[in-house]
């Protein structure tokens, strides 16, 4: 994204090149552009720049795209331990 | 108040069978924000139960996914409307529909159209074509300074009452004008961290967040310093102030991170395992440096 980059090789993003049908559905979905397409294979050209949404994952028909997508944010975080560690009853999240 | 619309079928204009169709949540802003942008024109509109919530939260949690999706088609019949089979969904929706499982299952195609709804008059416009702009996402100035009010009022209560005991606690070992001196330090430190770090986001150093809220902290002591007389601490005290004010925004800012559109999940925990027990280790040093002052 322009003007902004965050941490890097924090990542979880992978993509299976041999499984890759070309489809282009991950370029279609990604909003941080991190995927390109050349003959009829996709390839990660930024991984740096992926926010693990888990929409590439989700929408790509061969499976071919594993990321640990999820809650992203500080306070979600401190809940998910927080109950991990059964500190603290599960449900109840920072965003509603 | 309702933020919520009633899922189902609506229509902006007078929408044909080949006009096309667009997918929403049942926020009620996304759903203003959709009708606005395509005043004039004529398409339909199928609104998710997503319980109040915008696409993209919603889409991460799930509810704007792909069940709901293939049963909204069938409830609102859908297919029974329209003459094609193709839909339109906000790219911000695909964390949560699989677009080829909802193909499978119901029939309809799925193309993700653009991130903000004002640009799908220029989608539809264009022959259905995303241009690149349309799939990038931004994190303006604005678009950063709307989401602070809410940010401040889900702090005020921790902050209120972690504000009130160290008020206390520090009147009760030294003197009531210390105890207020405090909670301005703390007070402005938790402002700096909520308001001042995600405003200024791109140009304070460094990728991370909380190191981003150090930093602004470290302006608000500087600042604190000059307003409050700093010259007459003691150096423990100065010390203290000097390390917990940067903590206490590093804090607030690596928070901002649930609302920023660029950090990942992993990024996100990376700097929690460090950032955290540096907090925790800096207040606890905070507390040793002042209890020393007091005690010898």
């Amino acid at each position: 994204m322009k003007g902004f980059r965050y941490l890097k090789e924090v990542s979880t993003l992978q993509l299976d090149q041999a499984a890759c049908v070309g489809c282009g559905r991950c370029l279609e979905v990604c909003p941080h552009q991190v995927f390109s397409l050349a003959e009829k294979k996709a390839s990660i050209r930024d991984r740096d720049a992926c926010m693990e949404c888990g929409a590439c994952a989700l929408n790509c028909p061969v499976r071919a795209i594993t990321v640990d997508a999820g809650v992203g944010c500080a306070t979600g975080l401190i809940n998910e331990w927080l109950q991990e560690r059964k500190l603290r009853a599960p449900g109840g999240n920072c965003c509603s | 108040m309702s933020y919520m619309v009633p899922p189902g079928l609506y229509a902006i204009g007078t929408p044909a069978a080949d006009d096309p169709v667009l997918v929403t949540a049942n926020y009620k802003m996304s759903y203003d924000i959709i009708r606005q942008s395509l005043t004039g024109r004529n398409v339909w509109l199928l609104v998710l139960e997503t319980y109040g919530i915008n696409v993209w939260c919603a889409a991460g949690k799930g509810t704007f996914g792909t069940g709901e999706l293939v049963r909204r088609i069938e409830s609102s019949r859908l297919a029974e409307v329209i003459s094609h089979r193709r839909l339109l969904l906000p790219i911000l929706g695909a964390p949560g529909v699989s677009a080829h499982e909802v193909s499978r299952r119901s029939g309809f195609s799925v193309s993700y159209a653009t991130i903000r709804a004002a640009d799908l008059p220029e989608y539809l416009d264009n022959g259905k074509v995303t241009t690149p702009a349309m799939r990038e996402l931004t994190f303006t100035f604005y678009e950063r300074l709307v989401l602070i009010p809410v940010e401040l009022v889900q702090a005020l209560k921790p902050v209120a009452l972690i504000g009130g005991v160290l008020l206390m606690l520090v009147a009760l070992l030294g003197d009531t004008a210390s105890g207020v001196a405090a909670f301005c330090a703390f007070f402005g430190a938790v402002l700096a961290g909520i308001v001042l770090g995600p405003l200024l986001l791109p140009w304070l150093p460094g990728p991370s967040f909380a190191l981003k809220g150090a930093a602004i902290g470290l302006f608000w002591f500087g600042f604190f310093y000059l307003l409050a007389g700093g010259d007459s601490w003691s150096r423990p005290v100065t010390l203290a102030i000097f390390l917990a004010i940067p903590a206490v925004s590093a804090f607030f800012t690596l928070n901002f991170t649930g609302c920023s559109t660029y950090t990942s999940r992993s990024g996100v925990k990376k700097e929690m395992r460090i950032a955290l027990p540096v907090m925790g280790g800096v207040l606890l040093i905070c507390a040793v440096l002042l209890l020393a002052q007091r005690l010898l």
